[in-house]
């Protein structure tokens, strides 16, 4: 996922209120990692009429207020920030890690035969493989929450369904050809459901609204029915906290007592 | 004030100017369709310019009201009636106990927003009442209104009643072509088919909502590399081009982010526009410049100020006080009187702007046996 190659940047309109700056056709964690360098230093400096900064995998949109924004000055802003971002710099190797407990298989992950099947793997190698995967959040799309996961080792790699079910229950974790996700919300789709997370990944009323957030890195590992049952409660009673912490730091409470 | 549906109409949803702030999660912003014509709803009531109210598609509810107060309808003209008789769109109108507001069916447009005086009070979700009815949130339980919905509005702020929104002040409609800035992909489009973007009348499909309005006819455009690219974020009024080579307007509901080329995109007045336009209507667009369309955006918030000027001016000097007639009695109406006809003093109670000799009357009435 990493480029050598030399990263440039566009600036680019995106009609009276938005600009673009986009910084190549391309899922590459350089790329992602200027998106959101860039997406950083525009939120602790922010300029007369910003609304609201926007990561995806390959860009970053600025959303102003056409009335109040200094256009040329926000260009001018751009290109200076842009020259800034040398190239070995990136947000991604610091970032927060959040571990995520999931139920795999069974009634809750009907695909995860079908995905051992068709990759030649146990079912239990195929949740081994994608629990050790560096899988990395590019970004949130598709519905509230949708984490676009890159990194998934690519043994893994299963075709979307042919035909897209018309529900799947929140919370669902997915394979969709060589990328991982999870349903934060019920929504018709065509990945495949390999198991599910027993809290809401997307809550408007909780703080964050969002569990997986673009810049983050993101770990799943396996917990049994009973545990399964148990933080669904805790979550339900609101004593659930997702767990958070410094990539590279000890394994999280949850992970070390699965 | 409260607001009894009696029946929901086709589809009307709570709106405001949308979830700003959440598309980085993949929130997407929804809020009103035609927002020039809330906004303007408003500042006619006295209310923050994004105040929620109600977005009414096509066919509208029936509403019954209690306490006293005022509504403001604006947008696409789908017929308004106070209990039974025509009202004026873009007026403040006052309203009392058991009043009846309903709609005739639409005559312009197609869709048409209910102010309140207060606003509708209905819970914050992100900083916003907007219903994104796809995520079930927002609004009244994230869903459209339905028969036996009660809603509440807000605290009014000051208004008076019959200040119109002069025709000069309000929204452009029609057919003209959709002003649309080229980018940010415009160049993973040949230059033919850019060429044919802005030379096609397209029609718009029916299978157009909240979310998108998509063009029909015309000869596809041609990609230079196909349609899709690596994913990034959608704004309001970006023009996706598929696979098939027809364009797709993006609404109000448009998810944050999509894999499709964007050839261009269209300006939020020109959105809302669209946004009144029927099935079948045909559709052109025309290039501007990012710069030109921050000037058109300048040009729609002086027309916002003098509009909150000219409400500013009514309430402190107002063009007469209201007056009673009973039914019976002579109105002195000259044949100079412009407005609608006295003949509406048979229902039982009504309101009217008549305009006698150049001077403006706002004339209510009321049944009193």
């Amino acid at each position: 996922m990493e480029s050598k190659t030399e990263i440039t940047a566009q600036i680019l309109p995106a009609g009276e209120t938005c600009l673009f700056v986009d910084f190549g056709e391309k899922i590459d964690m350089a790329i992602n990692g200027r998106v959101q360098t860039l997406r950083r230093r525009l939120s602790e400096k922010p300029f007369d009429g910003l609304r609201e900064l926007v990561p995806t995998y390959r860009s970053l949109s600025i959303y102003f207020d056409a009335v109040t924004v200094d256009l040329p000055g926000l260009k001018a802003r751009l290109e200076q920030e842009l020259a800034q971002l040398s190239s070995d710099e990136t947000d991604t190797a610091s970032a927060t890690e959040v571990c995520v407990p999931v139920f795999f298989g069974g009634e809750v992950g009907p695909d995860l035969n079908d995905v051992a099947e068709h990759t030649h793997l146990s079912p239990e190698e195929v949740v081994k493989r994608y629990c050790e995967s560096p899988l990395y959040c590019f970004m949130n799309g598709f519905t509230p929450g949708f984490p676009y996961l890159g990194g998934m080792d690519p043994s893994l790699e299963t075709p979307r369904l042919k035909s897209p079910r018309e529900s799947i229950p929140a919370n669902s974790v997915a394979i969709g050809g060589a990328q991982a996700g999870a349903y934060a919300i019920a929504s018709p789709g065509g990945w495949r459901i390999i198991g599910r997370v027993p809290y809401d990944l997307y809550d408007p009323g909780r703080d964050p609204a969002v569990a997986i957030q673009a810049g983050m890195w993101v770990r799943f590992y396996p917990v049994t029915m009973e545990r399964y049952r148990e933080i669904e409660s805790e979550a339900r009673a609101g004593t659930y906290r997702i767990e958070y912490r410094q990539r590279g730091a000890a394994p999280s409470a949850g992970e070390a007592g699965k | 004030m409260k607001l009894f549906i009696q029946s929901p109409g086709a589809l009307t949803t709570i709106q405001d100017l949308g979830r700003w702030g959440y598309q980085a999660i993949g929130m997407p912003v929804s809020g009103a369709m035609d927002a020039p014509a809330l906004v303007r709803g408003n500042i006619l009531l006295g209310n923050p310019d994004g105040a929620a109210a109600l977005e009414i598609t096509m066919m509208g509810p029936s509403i019954r009201f209690e306490g006293e107060g005022a509504i403001a309808v604006t947008g696409g003209d789908l017929s308004p009636r106070l209990n039974g008789q025509p009202i004026a769109n873009w007026t403040a109108v006052p309203v009392r106990t058991g009043d009846v507001l309903s709609f005739g069916g639409p005559r312009k447009g197609l869709r048409a927003y209910l102010c309140t005086s207060g606003g509708i009070d209905v819970p914050l979700v992100m900083g916003s009442r907007s219903t994104y009815m796809k995520a079930g949130i927002g609004g009244l339980e994230g869903r459209k209104l339905q028969k036996g919905d009660v809603l509440v509005t807000g605290e009014p702020g000051k208004y008076a009643a019959g200040t119109e929104c002069p025709e000069s002040l309000r929204p452009e409609y029609g057919e003209a072509p959709l002003r649309t800035v080229p980018g940010p992909q415009d160049s993973y489009i040949r230059p033919e088919g850019v060429k044919t973007f802005f030379e096609t009348e397209y029609r718009l499909s029916a299978s157009s909502d909240r979310m998108g309005c998509r063009m029909e006819g015309g000869t596809p455009i041609e990609h230079v590399r196909g349609p899709d690219i690596v994913s990034d974020a959608i704004p309001m009024g970006a023009v996706q081009v598929p696979g098939q080579g027809l364009p797709i307007v993006m609404m109000a509901d448009r998810q944050t982010t999509g894999g499709y080329v964007k050839i261009g995109v269209v300006h939020a007045l020109d959105v809302a526009r669209l946004s009144q336009f029927l099935p079948g209507s045909p559709v052109r667009f025309s290039r501007i410049t990012q710069e030109a369309g921050i000037e058109l955006s300048k040009a729609e918030a002086s027309a916002l100020e003098a509009l909150r000027a000219h409400v500013a001016a009514v309430l402190t000097n107002p063009p007469s006080r209201p007056q009673s007639v009973k039914p019976g009695s002579t109105v002195p109406v000259s044949a100079a009187a412009q407005g609608s006809s006295v003949r509406q003093c048979g229902a039982s109670s009504g309101a009217m702007n008549i305009t006698v000799n150049g001077e403006k009357f706002f004339v209510t009435w009321e049944r009193t046996e």
